[in-house]
């Protein structure tokens, strides 16, 4: 999903870059206010598990493969402000390996970290509402949205391509080709977030952001004489 | 208990490491999703060569080391511990610029849902 150099004529690669970095800048704001000490840490183990997922990729169809975008997963985990800042540091990092373009990485910010942590927490919030407030219910609910963030980010480059793509192809034509190929992508990107969540809520409950609901006293634990809400 | 932090985040890197020095060898070398349709669609040709296109890690490989397996899982190793470490730094720096402005740690209850 990274785009490379070229894909996306200059003017458009130029206004994704200050749009991107407005939202960066939004990100870093509100993460500074919102983004507990405890988590600090694990933002920067997140973005490490970004990027190192980022590289296996998985075969979704012939001659296709996908991987893992993870923004959602870094939202549900860190919070969608903080989660947006831990992908735009993979994207940034991995111009050392030559993926995604430079004059590309505001284009890559937008449909890779603030897309899939913004709109994605979004989805991820309106199913969290659908669903039971306990453990697998924000399990379902990661994995669901996860899967969606990645159909969304798709989304975004075909608007993108409508504005400044260089090529020939109607837009009709690659919306079909490039939503096609990305909710395949998306059912991996459920799994593997769904995987990762109910991994982390096994063992730290309360670093998960996006369950910091369910550490309410009226939660039954299922340790039997231990309080319910712990504090750490 | 900030022990209990530690070995988390200490046994989450080890598990990030292993992922990407020995899972990563066996990643699909098919193109992506977006890499498939510009193929099929002929507007691949347009992209144009990265600036580090002949750097030292490009293409998730390190330059100067024959064996592929090796060169891959040394590239993630590094990719893992630079973004942790851009990560661990920017965040600190957040929480910094917080008590900084004196908004406070109270201020800064963990909402959700």
């Amino acid at each position: 999903m990274h785009i490379p150099d070229g894909f996306i004529n200059a003017p458009t690669s130029l206004a994704a870059g200050a749009a991107a970095a407005g939202g960066v800048g939004v990100s870093l704001r509100k993460a500074a206010q919102t983004l507990q000490d405890r988590q600090a840490p694990l933002a920067g183990l997140v973005a490490a598990y970004i990027f190192a997922v980022q590289m296996l990729n998985f075969p979704v169809a012939a001659g296709t493969s996908g991987h893992l975008l993870g923004g959602l997963l870094a939202a549900v985990l860190v919070g969608p402000w903080a989660g947006a800042l831990c992908v735009s540091v993979v994207l940034l990092v991995q111009a050392l390996f030559a993926d995604g373009g430079l004059s590309a990485l505001g284009l890559n910010i937008i449909n890779m970290a603030l897309v899939t942590a913004w709109g994605g927490y979004f989805i991820f919030l309106l199913l969290r509402r659908a669903l039971p407030a306990t453990r697998s219910g924000v399990t379902i609910s990661a994995g669901v949205a996860g899967g969606i963030s990645v159909v969304l980010a798709s989304l975004a480059f075909v608007v993108e391509y409508a504005i400044g793509g260089n090529g020939g192809a109607p837009v009709g034509t690659v919306f079909a080709a490039m939503v096609g190929v990305h909710t395949l992508i998306g059912i991996g990107e459920g799994i593997i977030t769904a995987l990762t969540v109910a991994a982390v809520l096994a063992v730290r409950p309360d670093l998960v952001y996006g369950a910091s609901d369910l550490q309410s006293p009226l939660v039954l634990d299922t340790t039997p004489g231990e309080p319910a809400g712990e504090v750490r | 208990m900030r022990s209990n932090l530690r070995l988390f985040l200490l046994s989450g890197l080890l598990v990030v490491i292993g992922l990407a020095m020995l899972v990563s060898g066996f990643a699909s070398s098919a193109p992506d999703g977006l890499n498939k349709v510009a193929e099929d669609h002929s507007f691949a040709a347009g992209a144009k060569q990265h600036l580090f296109e002949n750097g030292p890690l490009a293409g998730y490989a390190v330059k100067g080391v024959g064996n592929d397996r090796l060169s891959t899982a040394i590239a993630g190793l590094i990719g893992v511990l630079v973004s942790f470490g851009i990560g661990l730094g920017l965040f600190a720096l957040l929480r910094a610029m917080r008590s900084g402005t004196g908004s406070g740690e109270g201020a800064a209850p963990t909402r959700a849902p």
